[in-house]
Parts: structure tokens; sequence; C-alpha cells
């Protein structure tokens, strides 16, 4: 459906909210602070209780490629961690 | 238990079935001239069983150059154990290790699920009729306006109006009541009630998205991520904590044996048992040198207690909401709709030169447009349809009341300060309530008294805020100071301020915010009503009896999902009590760790008595945490 709303979402900040796995409270924080140095992500917040990652993208970025680098620093940082990206 | 988990228990079962006998008896391995590899080898076995995931993470640490990933150090201290020569104390260190992980991924999955069912409120599916069978279909493809169909135990899936039926809703995962509610033909229904009793038709109003089971849930799962002040403290004290115990222990490793090298060897036979000596020790500080048993405790003990607050009937929208509920001092009060029912009635006319019915008709009137509580009551006092053809010129003066043209006269309808300003005399009513005063064509022609109930547990939620350690209780009122006044002195308020215009409300809020020094926090409550500024002014907004109001939602820190006045305080104990536990735990997993640091520092714990203090507290800090769950009785 094409609707004005979408477009008009491109300029303003998008959030977004992915389920992960992780197994350890740490880890999570240490993936909320490889989150937040991926370039075009302007926040990143993580929450271990409900296996959740909200992310805020820097205006313009493009989510779909600013989130698989999201997932690869991730998982440099914690090798079993997951971020369901759909 | 998940697969992971399984697969784990499994491997410490049965690596513990091999190594305690054989740790057991290697005394006498020795003794009988067992060859030190062949013994090296028997141990490896458990050891790598049990830890060879760690093993492969410490290596994958070491390729992306993270070195102080707790998988590498208690590798470090593992294998620097079973270098020197300590076979068992390496291997059991990574079993207990492992248990460690095992109840802390256990704990946390279960407390995950149980506060998760706490709130089990999403419907899964709807029923829609159609072709008079009925079908199931994923709530969120239902239409607003469709009719669906609720059986009884089924939950109502999307907001609605009943059409068709009567029945007793179950609506306590919603507002924390367990009374039943009654529902019958035009009655409004909420998402994520449950139907006990009769089959109920209902037409929905909204979508699933905009429904309040949705909403609720949204609000919830959304809180966790905002953080609070000890949740932070405890992951920046984690990301300093576990560099600063390797360096000490890289330190405690090469500092003193060169220091008695250099100084004559002390009490040491030997170069290498000087070495052996110290390296130990430090592979005990890498064992304590894991932040996880602290930082796994806060959120979980938040995440408890927000699910715990929500079963309540209190929506608490973050971590950090809870931290500063904790520290509130000073409660201000909205009078109309928090403390007072809201239900006003007419209950006297005064009036000269006409009659009592037509001061009401014009008053009425003039009101027409207003869905202020006051003008409700006026229409309803009035009893008859309001023809508005009748009315023209509807001019509302915030906090003075209405101007309007009825059947052409010019009325006004308003307070004394209307009057005085539009020139008219008005007669001071000795009765106690809010006086609306009625000037018609520029004559005065008398007054309406209009009175509020009281909340029934007002008075007992103001003494019980007191016990919370509540010290200043303000009602903020655009009412008549007398009014004020009364309602005050019956309820239990220390102070009121009376007569405020809505702008006077943030002003009023913000000179009491001023007053707050130190850690002392204000907080508003008000029923969302027109009070939006001043909720999201105030440290902590409180919007009660709020189910149905966007706005307020949308202002509000902690949402009370009914309009009992005794959740406030309920909502401060529940802060208190989960500060109190995050505070618990972070003193004693951080004092436990310090003695532990020192004991194996000056060579009195081994790393036995390490990680069994580690694992031991972390169990104890989760367990500590999960209370916060049991916040009914409070």
């Amino acid at each position: 459906m094409l609707c004005p709303v979408s477009g008009q979402r491109k300029g303003k900040n998008m959030k977004k909210t992915y389920k992960i796995d992780v197994d350890c409270a740490n880890c999570a924080n240490l993936m909320e602070e490889a989150a937040k140095k991926t370039e075009g992500v302007k926040d990143c917040s993580v929450s271990f209780m409900t296996l959740k990652m909200k992310v805020e993208f820097e205006d313009g970025a493009d989510v779909a490629a600013v989130m698989k680098k999201v997932r690869d620093n991730c998982k440099k940082v914690e090798d079993d961690c997951e971020i369901f990206l759909d | 238990m998940n697969k992971k988990q399984k697969n784990l228990l499994a491997r410490i079962i049965v690596a513990a079935i091999f190594f305690v006998p054989l740790y057991l008896i290697s005394e006498e391995l020795i003794s009988v001239k067992i060859p030190r590899p062949a013994l090296f080898i028997l141990f490896l076995v458990p050891y790598l069983l049990v830890g060879y995931d760690i093993l492969r993470k410490a290596a994958l640490g070491i390729r992306n150059r993270k070195v102080f990933d707790e998988n590498f150090l208690m590798t470090v201290a593992t294998i620097g154990a079973i270098v020197l020569g300590e076979y068992g104390e390496g291997v059991a260190v990574m079993l207990l290790y492992q248990v460690g992980e095992f109840f802390q991924s256990y704990a946390v999955g279960k407390s995950r699920r149980n506060i998760s069912e706490l709130m089990d409120i999403r419907p899964d599916y709807a029923n829609i009729e159609r072709d008079g069978a009925i079908e199931q279909v994923d709530p969120d493809e239902v239409e607003t306006g469709s009719i669906i169909v609720v059986q009884p135990g089924e939950k109502i899936p999307i907001d609605g109006v009943v059409v068709e039926g009567s029945s007793a809703l179950n609506t306590s995962a919603l507002t924390g009541e367990s009374k039943p509610r009654e529902v019958t033909v035009d009655d409004e229904v909420l998402s994520g009630s449950i139907n006990m009793s009769g089959v109920l038709k209902v037409e929905t109003t909204a979508e699933f998205d905009e429904s309040t089971a949705s909403r609720i849930l949204d609000l919830v799962e959304n809180a966790a991520s905002r953080k609070s002040k000890s949740e932070n403290f405890i992951s920046k004290f984690a990301r300093i904590y576990t560099p600063f115990v390797c360096y000490a222990a890289l330190a405690l490793a090469l500092i003193p044996p060169i220091y008695f090298m250099a100084t004559g060897m002390g009490n040491y036979a030997s170069m290498g048992q000087l070495w052996r000596d110290w390296i130990l020790r430090a592979c005990t500080f890498l064992v304590i040198s894991c932040p996880c048993a602290v930082v796994i405790s806060i959120p979980l003990s938040f995440f408890a207690g927000l699910g715990g607050a929500s079963n309540q009937g209190i929506l608490i929208k973050g971590s950090n909401y809870l931290e500063t509920l904790s520290e509130v001092t000073t409660i201000a009060f909205d009078k109309t709709g928090t403390i007072t029912k809201g239900n006003f009635a007419v209950t006297d006319v005064h009036h000269n030169p006409i009659e009592a019915k037509k001061v009401l008709e014009y008053a009425a009137l003039a009101e027409c447009n207003s869905s202020h509580p006051i003008s409700l009551s006026l229409k309803q006092a009035y009893g008859k349809k309001i023809d508005l053809s009748r009315v023209t010129d509807v001019q509302e003066i915030s906090g003075h009341g209405i101007e309007a043209r009825v059947d052409g006269i010019p009325v006004a309808v308003g307070n004394e300060k209307l009057m005085t300003k539009i020139g008219v005399k008005s007669l001071h009513c000795h009765h106690v309530g809010t006086i609306i005063h009625v000037a018609i064509n520029g004559e005065y022609a008398g007054h309406i008294v209009i009175t509020d109930e009281l909340k029934e547990h007002s008075r007992e939620a103001m003494a019980e805020l007191k016990k919370a350690g509540v010290e200043r209780t303000v009602m903020l009122t655009g009412d008549a100071a007398s009014v004020a006044e009364k309602v005050a002195q019956e309820v239990g308020l220390t102070e009121y301020r009376a007569e405020l215009l809505p702008a006077d409300k943030v002003a009023c809020v913000e000179e009491l915010l001023k007053e707050c020094k130190g850690n002392k926090r204000l907080a508003f409550v008000g029923d969302g009503i027109n009070d939006a500024p001043v909720l999201s002014r105030a440290d902590i907004g409180i919007a009660m009896g709020a189910l149905g109001s966007d706005a307020a939602i949308e202002a509000a820190d902690i949402v009370l999902m009914d309009d009992d006045p005794l959740k406030i305080s309920k909502a401060i104990k529940i802060s208190r009590k989960c500060l109190r536990i995050v505070k618990q735990n972070i003193v004693f997993a951080l004092v436990i760790k310090a003695v532990c640091l020192i004991l194996g520092a000056v060579g009195l714990a081994n790393m036995w008595v390490a990680i069994i203090a580690d694992v031991g507290v972390m169990i104890l800090a989760v367990l500590n945490a999960i209370r916060c769950l049991f916040v009914k009785n409070l």
C-alpha cells in the first residue's frame, strides 16, 4: 500500500525493536555497547529480561544494512548471541 | 528447560560423576605412583567435557581481541591451576562455574516465564460469526465495527461494546481487582478481561493494535528498556571491575615473587614454590573477576518489580520510574477524580428573583458544549433534552466560567471571579461546595450549589502514604478555599492550594519541586483529564483510572488501571521494596567479592573458596531478586 506516512517516516528518527537471544546479563550489556558504537545507530537499549533490542537509527540510515552490521559487531563481543532480523 | 540448558545439565552431571570419585582417590593414585601424565589425562576428561564451550569462546575472544571476557578469564585461571599441578581445583572451578551458569540461565528463564504469565492478557484469536457459523480468526484481521463472539472462559480480544447477551467479566489481569464485573447490552468491555459466564456478542470499537490489551502489553514490554540509575551504575561498574581485577591478578603474579627474590626469599624453600604460590593466588583473583552475579540480579529485580506491580493494576513505564518513585516524599493531588469521585450533583439552588428551574435551565443551556463534570451535573439536574438552537455565542473563559446567549439574552455562568469581571455583584453563599453563580441579562439571578463525594478509600490512602514515608500531601484544586479546606481536613492532607487556574497548577508544582531538596522527589497524581502538562512536569506523573484515556497514558509515567487512591501507596511500597532488594544485592555481592579478593591476595582463600563464593552469591542474589515479584500483600 502506498501511503504518505511511510514517506514521512524516513525523515524522522526510526525506532525498531528486535528479538534477541543471549545467555548472560553482562553479555547483553556488551551487546548494547557494541550496537551503540555501530555506524548509523543513534541509540540502543538491550533488555536482558525481555530479550529485546530497541534500536534508534540515525536520520536516513539504511536500516537493513545497519542491522546487519550491528549483528556482526554483537557476534564479535558475544559469539553466542543472536539478533532476529525480520 | 530448553535444549541448551538440558545439554549443559547433562554435561555437568556426567562430568561430576566422573570427577568426584577421581578427586577423592587422587591421593591414593599418587601414592601408588601412577605416572603424572596418566593422572593429567584422567582429569582432562571431565575438564574438557564440562568446559569445552568455555575454551572455544575464550579462543574466539582472543581472535576478537577481547581479553577481559569472562570465558577467557575462566580459561586462564583453570589452565593456570592445572599447569601448576592442581588438577582437582582446575576441574572443580570449571565445573562449579558451569553449575552457576546453568542455575542463572534456568532461574532467569523461569522468572521470565512467570512474569509473562502474570501479564498473560494477549488474546490469541477472535471469533467471528460468518454465515451462521463461528470462525476463529487472527485478532489483527478484525476490522473496527465488526461483531465478535466471546464464549465463556475466553478472553475478550478487542475493545468494544456489548450488543447481545450479558455476563460477568474477570478483569483482574487488567485492574488487579478480583471482583467480577457484570456487563450487559450497551456496556463497554475492555480487551484482556475474561468472560466468565454467558456468551457475549461485542461490536468492536478499536483495532487490535489500539485495544487496551495490546497497549498495556506494549507498555510493559518497553518498560524494561528504560534503565534505572542502579542498572547503569552496575554496567559501568562491570566495565571497570573486570579489567581492574585482571591487572591486579597480573601484579599479584609478578610483583611479590620478584620482591621476595630480591629480598632473600622470605619463608619460601625454593624458587618454584614461590612462583607457584603467587600464581595460584592470581588465578584465584581471576575466578572472582566475573561480574555476572551482580549484573544479573539488578535487571532481574526491576523486571520482577515491574511485573509484580502490573499484576496489581499498576503500570510503571520504566525501571527508572520505579527508582524515582521510591524517592518520593511529596505528592501533589488533583482533587476532582483523584480524591473525590468527580460525580458532582446539584444539591441546592439559591435564587432571586426568578424561579429555581429557570436558573438551572439557563445555566445548563449555557454550559451545553462543555464536558466538564460540573457542566454534566448541571445538565443532569436540568433533566430535559438540551435544545442547542437556543444557545449562541458560547465563550469559555478559562478558570472563570462561560458566557453565552440563550434565546438571545446574555447569560454568564461561573464563579465569583466571573461575576466581578462582568460587573455583577454576587451574593456569598454559606454552603460548602462548588458555587456556580448565574447572571442573566446583566442581573444577578442566583447561585447553584454543587457538591462532590469523597472516594471510599481517600482517607485510608493518605494514612497509608504517611506510613510509607510521604511527608507532604498537597491538594491542588480550582475550587473555592472553603471546599478545599473541608476536603483536606476530612481526608487528612497536609496542605492544599485552592482557586487555581489550570496554568497555576503547573506553577504550583514547580514551586513544590523547588522545595524538594536532595534526593526528595515529587509525584503528581491526576485523573489524566486536563492535567497532562502537570503530569509531565512532576518528577513522576501518576494517572489514575486512565485505561480509557490515551493522552493520560502518554503523559504519565505510572498508570493506575483503576481509580482507587490506595494504589498510590501500594506503588510506592512496591518501589521501596524493589529498591531495597536492589541495594541489598549490590552491597552483598560487592562485599563478598571484596572479601574474597582480600583473602585471596593474602593466601587465606583458595580457588575452591573463590568459586563457591562466586556461585553462591549469584544464586542468593537471583533468589533475592525474585522476591520483588511478591507484592500482593504490601
